[in-house]
């Protein structure tokens, strides 16, 4: 109840009798929602027995799901890893003394928030063939669209909590003899790095799910393959999409969930980052820009 | 820049433009409306109102948003038979301002309880202790703070919104990052320029956004 009780007192006797009265009545209109979802979906024959059959045969899962998810996986794991690398670069960069280095990299950081990713994934996949005058893995388009958006994401939470890292540690580092990019490498960026934990595997959620627009370009991801090739061959398309969202839940809240531990872990060992000043963060924590 | 000056090219970069700008104006009403219903319900003393916006929350934030619109329009309208509208184009708008906002209120009612989360108990408690209603607790001492705290998220909420109507071409809405893929298939020598100048609409317009609420929210912060 701690979220409620800047606006609530402990309910006194006649607020729990108007309290158990409202549940019951939402309660009986919860249900009657249900039971008009059940019924659309009964007039439309969506819950027959043989759409949702499928998910009990190991055909299924070994020939679309679980490829499906290798590959969503695969995408979100390099996408991963080069973002990460992506935005400590760009936000050291950012942090440079060098103007020559700090405007490039703030610029390109900037450039790559605003864009939607949909436009990136369709140029290099689309567009970049022109170029380089030969095809583009959907799998490369994916990771690349990935990494430049979630990488400046990234660039700009490492920038914060570099920035947040108490002065004197820099200090201290110069003071016993590190050079400037000693005391970035071994003194600052581990700390900043930790003190960000919850928001860098709250952007690695987002960046999950945005794996999802691989099947815009026909990359064999979770969507392609668990919802519409399935579904082209059993004919169960909501059937597929409500169980295929189900995995998705599953992983994301598994990752949300070690995002909570570890932000509680280092709530013991790390500083904590003070309120963030400055322009808005284009995605919020909360990882608003997934698709 | 010779794409860009034939006026049929011109004109379907503008209408692309159009379609995002409808589909972020109607998807930002519906979603600020939901949303703000489901964080009343979450921070409601009522339970069973309480685990319904949680589970909104956690099913839509964690589903991909091209399997929302994916859903809306095979699920929705193909299988089911849900038709907002005669016109093709207009149907798959509304399909889409749909899975939007089902989606973008996940986000809207996060920000907003965190928004309230912000306000400290002590506020309430000298509230009451001055004699004021629950009413005018609400109205006078929580709300306008809590406010003030929300303008931030709900400027990277309304910036991610507007990128993510692009995901409804997915769908086979005429929008711009669709537009893009069309020109690009057709005028090969000049990608460059092509991405340059939908991507640059887009930072023209939400980089400025972007600061423009971080400003105003620094400028409403309650000081504490």
């Amino acid at each position: 109840m701690s979220t409620s009780s800047v606006l609530y007192d402990h309910p006194g006797p006649r607020a729990k009798v108007r309290n158990a009265v409202l549940s019951v009545i939402f309660g009986v209109a919860l249900l009657g929602l249900v039971y008009w979802i059940y019924t659309k979906f009964d007039q439309a024959n969506q819950l027959e027995a043989w759409l949702w059959k499928p998910f009990a045969e190991p055909k299924t899962w070994t020939q679309f799901i679980l490829p499906g998810l290798w590959a969503t996986l695969k995408a979100a794991g390099v996408g991963m890893m080069l973002s990460l690398a992506f935005g400590i670069i760009f936000a050291v960069g950012r942090l440079s003394e060098h103007w020559w280095i700090s405007v490039p990299a703030g610029a390109v950081v900037e450039f790559f928030r605003a864009v939607p990713l949909l436009l990136m994934i369709f140029f290099v996949f689309y567009g970049l063939p022109f170029l380089i005058q030969g095809p583009v893995p959907a799998f490369w388009a994916v990771v690349i669209g990935l990494t430049l958006y979630n990488g400046s994401v990234l660039a700009e939470a490492f920038r914060a909590g570099i920035r947040a890292v108490p002065g004197g540690q820099s200090e201290a580092a110069y003071a016993i003899g590190m050079r400037k990019s000693q005391v970035m490498g071994i003194v600052l960026i581990p700390q900043a790095a930790r003190a960000m934990l919850p928001i860098i595997v709250s952007q690695l959620v987002v960046l999950l799910k945005d794996t999802a627009l691989g099947y815009i370009v026909a990359y064999p991801e979770l969507l392609a393959r668990g919802v519409n090739d399935l579904s082209a061959n059993y004919g169960n398309i909501i059937a597929a999409a409500i169980v295929m969202a189900v995995i998705y839940i599953i992983i994301n809240s598994l990752l949300t969930a070690f995002a909570g531990w570890l932000d509680r872990r280092s709530a013991r060992r790390a500083f904590r980052i003070p309120k963030q000043a400055g322009p808005v963060v284009m995605d919020s924590t909360a990882g608003t820009a997934g698709a | 820049m010779h794409v860009f000056t034939d006026p049929k090219n011109f004109d379907a970069y503008l209408s692309g433009f159009l379609w995002i700008l409808k589909l972020t104006g109607a998807s930002a009403v519906c979603a600020l409306v939901l949303g703000v219903l489901l964080a009343a319900m979450r921070v409601s003393p009522v339970p069973v109102l309480r685990g319904f916006g949680a589970a909104w929350v956690n099913i839509f934030r964690n589903t991909p948003l091209t399997l929302v619109i994916f859903f809306c329009y095979f699920g929705l309208f193909v299988t089911l038979g849900l038709t907002l509208s005669d016109d093709l184009f207009r149907n798959i708008y509304w399909l889409g301002v749909v899975g939007l906002s089902t989606y973008t209120a996940a986000f809207v009612c996060e920000a907003v309880r965190s928004g309230i989360n912000t306000v400290p108990t002590g506020q309430a408690e000298a509230a009451r202790a001055i004699g004021l209603s629950f009413a005018q607790t609400l109205r006078i001492v929580v709300l306008p703070q809590a406010a003030r705290a929300v303008i931030a998220p709900f400027g990277s909420i309304l910036i991610a919104l507007c990128k993510n109507a692009t995901i409804v071409g997915t769908i086979g809405l005429a929008e711009s990052s669709t537009i893009m893929k069309d020109l690009i298939n057709f005028n090969g020598d000049a990608v460059i320029p092509i991405f340059l100048v939908f991507a640059g609409t887009f930072a023209a317009v939400l980089i400025p956004t972007g600061y423009f609420f971080g400003w105003l929210a620094n400028r409403l912060a309650v000081k504490r």
